[in-house]
């Protein structure tokens, strides 16, 4: 330690520098002017004229070693602060060749910092390498080392692979160990280089030194990843490995905090989850050792829970067993009961990982889960939005969606709310309760996030909204339209609006605005060209808002109607036949020439509520035949495919030309041929019409097909397109919604009602008894109120859905029979309990669980809560309730966990979580420097005095870092 | 694997850069003032844990610790455990306060080259190397030592070559 000189010391010393650091007073000085610096601008002259001077001075003959070290040290820095260094790499370069370690040793990291692995000067770097790999000095051997991981690329790996090789059994642990590390590295840069070495690792397990078994199980671990079963045989050995660390047998240096090398009890849990995954006999083996962690681990200390957290995580990873599952269970309530933000945010994580193996487990959780949901804590919250991502079911969706999206709307991170926007859509498309809910729900995400979410999501709600639930139901499909139309007239009455969703609106308002009857023609119109000139700059929407008249005009015209033309939709159709955009020239042209046809002809060109339904093309567009054959007879030449022709005539290329524009945008690098005279009429004819089939496959072409789709004038490219519109439509859409999802909910949910009746009576006592017990500690009846009804509604709210299912999708035949039989079931309590709802409705309190029940009941005989204001008896009331409560709370919560749905597992595994709070860092920071050395007033003191001298003196007063852990 | 550690003050200046899979300067501005961005926002008694896959990329997430005037930050993937990369942030400041006893900004400002020594000794290429603060220290404290009586051995024959060079 005595090397290790204090500022003041340094300063003393001057511009020779003290120790091994050696800077000048220059640098120093560099230092205190950043630090003074006012402003960015002012930092950067200052460096920019450091780095001036040192081109110059850097470039001079004969510079001193120790100088040169000391201006590539300055080299670094000015290159961490951003500016360009590259003139200094070349004498890094040079300073690695140097025999003095120090010098070699910042040559090596000044590298390292500045060069990428393909950088040009790597290839002089690598000899030296190579040389320093066989130096008898150990410390030589480990800065090469560290160079080597760095800066070694696929090319050159065999150039310093053998030497590597040899130092695995250096006698220094030091080099093995950073010699399993390079290998490592070099495994993962390039795998098949090193596979024939694979067996060092195993080897290196066996290792003394605890030091370099731990630095083995980083390799293994990448290895067991990419493949599991060829490491089955180590399970044993690694259990063993993990009991003799837990039995304390390493090394007193590695414990941590009073645990023994808690870092490597880490990896090696990580190793066995791994290795146990779906395979009983191995979880066999690690079942013993996990039960000892979970009863040995103490969650007093940050590292004891981060070793428990990973317990979790084994015990969820390998082939369940009860006992362990109970243990896991009980730290997760642990860590969720925990006021450390870290420990919640580990349980949230935690607790998803369980609701995999044991979905009941979350029930016992649901308040803490809303007070993280709720917390300031932006990482806990978005945390557990995941989680309840992962548990949503058609029960909860409403409220986990509506959660969703406030959330959603409170953020400005456009990352997140691209992500939770793609959530909400797609919870939405797979669990929607009805109709309304699902467009409702999709307006508001498209209102607040429209311009990121994907286009396929407009696409495929303009999709849904076509084709309704794909089943014969046509009356529930009409309404399900005409309230889309209606809200969507509602909402263009709004100031600004996404694009996104404006292309919807109109697709949706040209498609079906006029089909219920309920507008008129002119109205609609009138809508959209209130559109057209509220976005003048956006060409997309005018297209799609053009296409749309021109829709609905022709459904008037096809059904007899005579279509007034308003002035204002006149003076569109006039500013867009002039438009700089082809496009839209080309809509309004087309809609102008369908005003003119007849209502037979507009009927075929654009038949009414047609998006869906499939069109075949005619690939060889048959019906041109006669037309073909007859401008032959008048002598016309006969069409050449393209490829013959590229080949055969490059002098006539020009005939083509202007297809080519038309058609293809590419540049043409050939000459203009001379002109020729005129080409008959046959051959660009069809290959037009042979292009435009040769437009179909290609994808993502959206915006050209709905504008063909649309307008569907000329049959060729209406055929043609058209079909290829319903592909695209219909891709990467995984699930239908509504009907299939909710129908099957509810059947569920009442058999299973009936048939769990009396064994779920304890579970609805014992969740009362918790609540009353929160509701004690947190003295706060009123907000705990309002979470109980939160958690009843996310956590188990089927029967609220019931109530509102027959209600609001109002084809619910099935729904209905499902509840009107419970009745018969509860009949007896249903007076109580409508008269429980009676009384307690305003504030919910703990019994409010039953609520829904009693909606249900109020839905089907508004009588009996009637009967039930006068009747009953309070005594019995209660109780009643508190048993229908539980009749009622289960099949809830069977319903929520019995089927995760299958997308929820692949985003559990990903996530853990960090606990560390702030004041038990400071007792454990207390805890070990402090013995060490204890507080050392006069040092601090110094050093704020040297700090103040120098002038970089941060924001506080005492910039000692742990003066504020140290007391 | 850890992708990143970044050391940086309250005002957003780094004071140690360390990318484990290479990124151009300008590049490592950039991340650095994105995670500034991050941590400046965040209140005092929240988590200690942000989800970077905005800045890093799908996956990672940075584990950080305010500390006095500085904020040390961790970037790493799934496969590290955040809890115990926090500890191994309190291993790595440990040992930087008993290196410079009582450590300050202004040490790491002034010796960021032994910061770098340290950080190697701790983490190799990604991955967690060595856990053991005190093994660590041992490490530092043999090559400093070995640096510096090379130096003083070689530093009258240094000069006296250095004169025959010319």
């Amino acid at each position: 330690m005595e090397q290790l000189k204090t500022i003041g010391r340094e300063l003393a010393m001057g511009s020779q520098g003290g120790g091994w650091t050696g800077q000048s007073k220059e640098f120093l000085d560099l230092v205190k002017s950043i630090g003074e610096a006012r402003s960015k601008a002012e930092e950067d002259r200052i460096i920019l004229r450091e780095i001036e001077s040192l081109r110059r001075r850097i470039a001079e003959p004969d510079v001193p070693r120790r100088r040169m070290k000391e201006y590539i040290i300055r080299l670094v820095y000015a290159e961490m602060l951003g500016h360009d260094a590259s003139f200094g790499y070349i004498h890094a370069v040079k300073m690695t060749h140097d025999d003095s370690l120090s010098l070699k040793r910042t040559g090596y990291l000044a590298v390292t910092l500045f060069l990428s692995d393909d950088h040009d000067l790597i290839i002089l770097i690598v000899n030296t390498i190579q040389k320093d790999l066989r130096s008898d000095n150990y410390l030589i051997v480990c800065a090469a080392l560290v160079a080597a991981c760095k800066l070694i690329n696929e090319e050159t790996i065999p150039a310093v692979l053998p030497q590597v090789v040899d130092l695995l059994a250096h006698p220094k642990e030091a080099v093995r160990k950073k010699a399993v590390m390079a290998l490592h590295r070099f495994y993962q840069r390039s795998p098949a280089s090193v596979s024939h070495l694979i067996s060092n690792f195993r080897k290196r397990l066996c290792d003394n030194d605890p030091g370099v078994m731990g630095a083995t199980l980083c390799p293994l671990f990448d290895l067991i990843t990419a493949d599991v079963n060829s490491y089955k045989d180590l399970v044993i050995s690694f259990v063993s490995i993990l009991k003799q660390v837990t039995e304390r047998r390493l090394p007193k240096v590695y414990d941590y905090h009073q645990m023994p090398a808690p870092f490597i009890q880490i990896k090696l849990l990580k190793i066995l989850a791994l290795l146990g995954s779906g395979d009983k006999q191995a979880s066999g083996h690690i079942y013993n050792v996990l039960g000892d962690l979970f009863r040995k681990c103490e969650s007093s200390s940050n590292i004891g829970n981060a070793v428990l957290y990973e317990c979790i995580c084994c015990v969820s990873s390998i082939h369940p067993n009860a006992k362990l599952l109970d243990a896991a269970a009980e730290s997760t309530s642990k860590f969720l009961k925990s006021d450390s933000h870290n420990l919640k945010y580990m349980g949230i994580d935690a607790l998803g990982r369980l609701i995999k193996i044991n979905p009941d487990i979350a029930e016992e959780h649901q308040l803490a889960v809303i007070d993280c949901l709720e917390d300031p804590d932006d990482t806990l919250k978005r945390k557990t939005f995941e989680l309840l991502y992962k548990m949503t079911k058609s029960t909860n969706v409403e409220v986990i969606v509506d959660r969703m999206i406030d959330y959603m709307i409170s953020i400005n991170d456009n990352h997140y709310k691209t992500e939770i926007a793609s959530r909400c859509v797609e919870l939405a498309e797979q669990f929607a309760p009805s109709n309304q809910w699902f467009i409702q729900t999709m307006n508001k995400v498209f209102a607040h996030a429209g311009d990121l979410v994907n286009v396929r999501v407009a696409h495929n709600l303009m999709r849904l909204i076509a084709e309704g639930f794909g089943e014969d139901d046509e009356g529930a499909d009409s309404q399900l339209r005409s309230s889309a139309v209606n809200s969507y007239l509602r909402i263009l009455g709004e100031p600004k609006l996404p694009s996104l969703f404006l292309q919807v609106i109109c697709w949706v308002l040209g498609e079906y605005g006029i089909s219920d009857g309920k507008y008129s023609a002119s109205y609609i119109i009138g809508k959209l060209c209130d559109v057209t000139e509220a976005h003048l700059c956006n060409d997309t929407v005018k297209a799609y808002a053009i296409s749309a008249i021109m829709k609905i005009c022709a459904f008037e015209i096809a059904a007899g109607r005579k279509v007034e033309m308003l002035p204002e939709c006149q003076s569109l159709i006039d500013e867009l036949s002039a438009s700089h955009s082809t496009d839209l020239q080309q809509r309004a042209y087309e809609l102008q020439a369908s005003l003119c046809l007849d209502s037979q002809t507009v009927e075929i060109v654009m038949p009414l509520d047609a998006s869906c339904e499939d069109i075949e093309v005619d690939r060889n567009l048959s019906f041109l035949n006669s037309f073909v054959q007859q401008s032959i007879e008048k002598g016309a030449r006969p069409y050449i495919p393209e490829s013959e022709r590229s080949s055969m005539f490059s002098v006539s290329n020009y005939k083509s030309h202007y297809q080519h524009e038309a058609s293809s945008h590419t540049l043409r690098f050939e000459a203009y041929e001379l002109p020729k005279p005129a080409p008959t009429p046959a051959t660009p004819q069809i290959s037009v019409s042979t292009r435009i089939t040769d437009l179909v496959p290609v994808p993502e072409m959206t915006y050209y097909t709905e504008n063909n789709q649309a307008s569907k004038l000329p049959p060729v490219s209406d055929a043609s397109s058209a079909d290829h519109g319903i592909k695209l439509h219909l891709d990467g859409v995984q699930k239908k919604w509504g009907r299939p999802t909710y129908s099957s909910s509810s059947s569920t949910s009442s058999s299973s009602e009936k048939k769990i009746n009396g064994v779920t009576h304890l579970d609805g006592v014992s969740l009362q008894s918790r609540g009353t017990s929160y509701d004690s500690k947190g003295q706060q009846s009123e907000v705990s109120a309002e979470k109980q009804k939160l958690a009843a509604s996310l956590f188990g709210a089927s029967a609220g859905k019931t109530e509102k299912k027959p209600t609001s999708t109002q084809r619910a035949p099935k729904a209905n029979t499902a509840t009107a039989e419970r009745p018969g079931v509860t009949g007896a309590v249903s007076p109580e309990i409508s008269k429980q709802k009676a009384a307690s409705s305003p504030s919910p309190d703990l019994l409010d669980l039953g609520e829904p029940i009693t909606a249900t009941t109020t839905t089907i005989d508004p009588f009996e809560q009637l009967e039930g204001l006068i009747g009953p008896t309070p005594g019995t009331s209660t109780l009643d309730n508190s048993v229908t409560t539980s009749e009622q709370k289960a099949p809830d919560l069977m319903a929520l966990y019995t089927d995760t749905p299958p997308s929820s597992s692949s985003s559990i595994g990903s996530a853990s979580g960090d606990i560390h709070s702030a004041d038990k860092n400071l007792q454990m920071a207390k805890n070990v420097p402090a013995i060490k050395k204890g507080p050392n007033p006069q040092d601090s003191l110094q050093k704020d005095a040297t700090a103040r001298h120098v002038g970089v003196t941060p924001t506080g007063n005492n910039p000692n870092l742990f003066r504020d852990l140290l007391g | 694997m850890i992708r990143a550690v970044i050391v940086m003050n309250t005002q957003g200046k780094p004071r140690l850069l360390k990318f484990y899979e290479f990124q151009p300067p300008e590049k490592q501005q950039e991340l650095t003032r994105s995670v500034f961005a991050v941590l400046s926002g965040r209140p005092d008694n929240v988590s200690n844990f942000v989800e970077a896959d905005a800045i890093f990329g799908p996956g990672t997430r940075l584990v950080y610790k305010h500390l006095a005037t500085l904020y040390f930050v961790f970037v790493f993937d799934s496969c590290e455990n955040e809890l115990a990369m926090l500890d191994l942030i309190q291993v790595l400041v440990e040992t930087l306060d008993r290196c410079f006893k009582n450590v300050c900004e202004l040490d790491i400002v002034f010796n960021f080259n032994k910061m770098h020594t340290i950080l190697d000794e701790i983490i190799f290429g990604g991955q967690v190397l060595e856990t053991s603060s005190e093994r660590v220290l041992k490490a530092v404290e043999e090559i400093s030592r070995l640096e510096k009586s090379a130096s003083s051995v070689s530093f009258v024959p240094k000069s006296v070559s250095g004169r025959f060079g010319r």
